[in-house]
């Protein structure tokens, strides 16, 4: 449905009211411009977009709307050189290119060695670069994430990311609208990881395609902003392009006093715009998927595609078992794939390397259960790398300042400088293949953590159990 | 982008369908910064018989002499034809960047992947969907005529050789006037220039906290 086919006195869901106050220009076919607010560029997908504008002679229209820092490619350890220190020459010319285009269209960049630099969608709310009622759109696919803020963030290809240089706009056309609703309190090691990897496991990985998907329910509300975030951040393995979650209280006190959220009289003025950020009482919902929280328990994945997820006391999945029609050959493949047998308990897995760390996860609050997890604890000695990579560098100077470095490396875990690492193993931190890995980023896909890598996607808290065990473990049954 | 009135060009056979994107640039060259320079990579696991990416120097490399890019009669070819479902696959653009820096400016087939389609027209490139009948009767006549060249006009909506092809072609209007014009898709966002003027100044009165990153 189109906007414009909305009474204007319509109930509307938090969706329609977003797109509807950044909506510029309706076209005809159905495709619409819609204002961009705040635009993150990394640099891995914006290079060729500078380049389009030099060769056009085009400016950024805005740039003040645009934030720049490195990530996907940048090393996690030995930063001492800077740029100069990258030993990858792709990689190198690849966080050059971008420091050189930020000054060449004097675009401010958090560059490698500032504490402000890390994962694009960390850094940008940490900053309150992200705020309610925002469109919000990068390079990166994850751009999801700021639905937490009742933002609209849709992630863009390199020709968008040069669309939106030049014109402040995007071309869109409207997605329906899904809510899922997870109501209940959850059960004790239960987190927004588990959420989300629950319920991709019940709808699948394409349910949502085309739809935004608006999470609500007190099981929702009641997750911190770094909850919300880590839910939203996978509303794309879910198939969608956008995640979102309604402005309360909880979303108020954590923009509130960051270095760019806005202060003083603008702070009262923007808190009253805010108030509107949620759907309507009676508004349409495409698709609507209930859930209560007391039936999740913690997730881990054993396949190759997020929706490939149990709960940790369960066991691997027979694909021949008459609810897997039509995905038979599918799961056949991810299990040989991931070297596991039908029945094996979760738990048996044993694991060669453990990752916190990404988009997904990576925050003040997960490493904080990291910490509470490994106190007193080592890392199994069956384990060959426990990494820990912070989301920013004030992720990580929080971190150093609470203690939790000290508890962290004295577990026998890497703590590292940020990035996105292991996520996708575009710098030096990757899986050896056949390797199990205990991971907390977001893509369980073939070879995305490293060539013939094994994924398992979890939460921080199960990660670091599983880190000093050597293999998962049911956390909700340990007295942490 | 330079506009797309008409064009004459000599004639490039690519007797295959299902061209992927990979066959058209290999992944290893999605590692480049740049949005240009992509000429020497097309058909690039086709063309060479050795193995390059993107550090390689292409005059290093040895050719393969059955490849039709390296036969001289095909020597500055920028009409490429082919089979169906053409730019299948993943959807780099940077396929499209190869195909128009090595200089091929419409691409014949008689159907096309949906992205790679899309992909063209925002780089000038016209891809030309036509009947199975006249895509085997281009494959005869390049295979009779030496030097066999196409004219294909975008404001007659028609293609012809010099011998006996003459036919017309339909085309989506506003893809047309876009080609014609020379817009690409940031050039037609900018003909609304003023409502995102206008747009943006409202927004500055009603949310100017949301223009303060300096
Ligand atoms: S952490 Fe992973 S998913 Fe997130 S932005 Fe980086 S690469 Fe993408």
């Amino acid at each position: 449905m189109s906007a414009a086919k909305i009474p204007i006195n319509a109930p509307k869901t938090l969706y329609d009211k977003l797109w509807a106050r950044r909506c510029v220009h309706q076209y005809e076919d159905g495709m619409a411009l819609i204002y961009i607010d705040r635009h993150i560029v990394h640099e891995v997908s914006s290079a060729q977009a500078f380049e389009g504008l030099k060769v056009a002679k085009r400016e950024p229209w805005r740039r003040s709307s645009v934030i720049a820092t490195p990530d996907h490619n940048v090393p996690t350890t030995d930063r001492d050189l800077g740029i100069a220190g990258i030993e990858d020459d792709v990689s190198r010319i690849q966080v050059q290119t971008l420091d050189d285009n930020c000054h060449h269209f004097g675009v401010k960049q958090f560059a490698l060695n500032d504490t402000r630099q890390g994962i694009v969608h960390v850094i940008a709310p940490e900053q309150g670069l992200t705020l309610p009622g925002m469109t919000v759109v990068c390079g990166d696919s994850h751009t999801a994430t700021h639905g937490a803020f009742a933002a609209l963030g849709v992630g863009i290809g390199t020709s968008e990311v040069e669309h939106v240089l030049a014109t402040q706009t995007l071309i869109q056309r409207k997605a329906k609208n899904m809510l899922i609703e997870v109501n209940g309190e959850l059960g004790l090691g239960v987190t927004a990881k588990d959420i989300v990897l629950y319920v991709i496991g019940q709808i699948g990985t394409a349910a949502g395609t085309g739809c935004t998907i608006e999470f609500a329910g007190s099981a929702i509300t009641g997750l911190s902003m770094e909850g919300r975030m880590t839910l939203c951040n996978m509303a794309i393995e879910a198939g969608a392009r956008a995640g979102l979650v309604a402005f309360d209280q909880t979303t108020a006190d954590y923009v509130q006093g960051r270095p760019y959220a806005p202060k003083g009289e603008q702070w009262q003025q923007a808190m009253l715009q805010w108030q509107d950020l949620h759907s309507d009482d009676g508004a349409y919902f495409d698709q609507i998927y209930r859930y209560d929280a007391t039936d999740i328990r913690p997730q881990v994945s054993w396949g190759t595609s997020p929706e490939m997820v149990v709960a940790v006391d369960d066991t691997v999945p027979d694909p021949q078992q008459p609810q897997f029609e039509g995905k038979t050959k599918d799961y056949t493949k991810a299990l040989n794939y991931m070297g596991l047998t039908p029945g094996q308990a979760m738990t048996d897995i044993q694991l060669d390397r453990v990752f916190v760390g990404s988009c997904t996860n990576s925050r003040i609050e997960d490493i904080r259960a990291v910490a509470q997890v490994v106190k007193g604890k080592k890392v199994a000695a069956s384990v060959k790398q426990a990494l820990v990579v912070p989301g920013s560098g004030l992720v990580k100077e929080q971190a150093e300042a609470e203690g939790l470095d000290k508890i962290i490396l004295a577990a026998g875990f890497e703590w590292r400088e940020p990035g996105c690492s292991m996520c996708l193993a575009m710098n030096a931190d990757r899986l050896m293949a056949k390797e199990h890995c205990a991971s907390t980023s977001n893509r369980n896909f073939e070879s995305r953590q490293g060539s013939g890598g094994r994924t398992h996607l979890v939460s921080p808290a199960m990660a670091a159990a599983a880190a000093t065990a050597g293999h998962f473990v049911d956390i909700s049954k340990e007295s942490l | 982008m330079k506009p797309f009135i008409s064009h004459s060009g000599k004639m490039l056979p690519f007797d295959r369908a299902n061209v992927d994107t990979d066959a058209i640039l290999p992944k290893q060259y999605l590692k480049s910064i740049s949005k240009f320079g992509y000429g020497d990579w097309l058909f690039d696991d086709l063309r060479y018989l050795d193995s390059g990416d993107v550090r390689t120097d292409p005059a290093s490399r040895r050719l393969n002499p059955d490849f039709i890019l390296n036969q001289p009669q095909y020597k500055g070819a920028s009409v490429l034809v082919a089979r169906e479902n053409f730019g299948c696959g993943s959807s780099r653009e940077h396929a499209v960047w190869a195909l128009r820096d090595y200089g091929i400016q419409v691409v014949l087939a008689p159907s096309f992947a949906d992205i790679f389609y899309n992909n063209c027209f925002k780089n000038g490139i016209l891809p030309l969907a036509l009947p199975n009948e006249i895509i085997d009767k281009l494959f005869s006549q390049v295979d009779i005529y030496p030097d066999y060249k196409l004219h294909v006009d975008l404001e007659s909506l028609t293609l012809h050789d010099e011998y006996d092809l003459q036919c017309n072609f339909e085309l989506d209007d506003a893809r047309r006037q876009n080609l014609l014009l020379g817009r690409d898709d940031i050039s037609v966002t900018l003909m609304q220039r003023d409502k995102i003027t206008g747009f943006e100044a409202d927004l500055q009165q009603q949310e100017p906290w949301l223009f303060t990153l300096t």
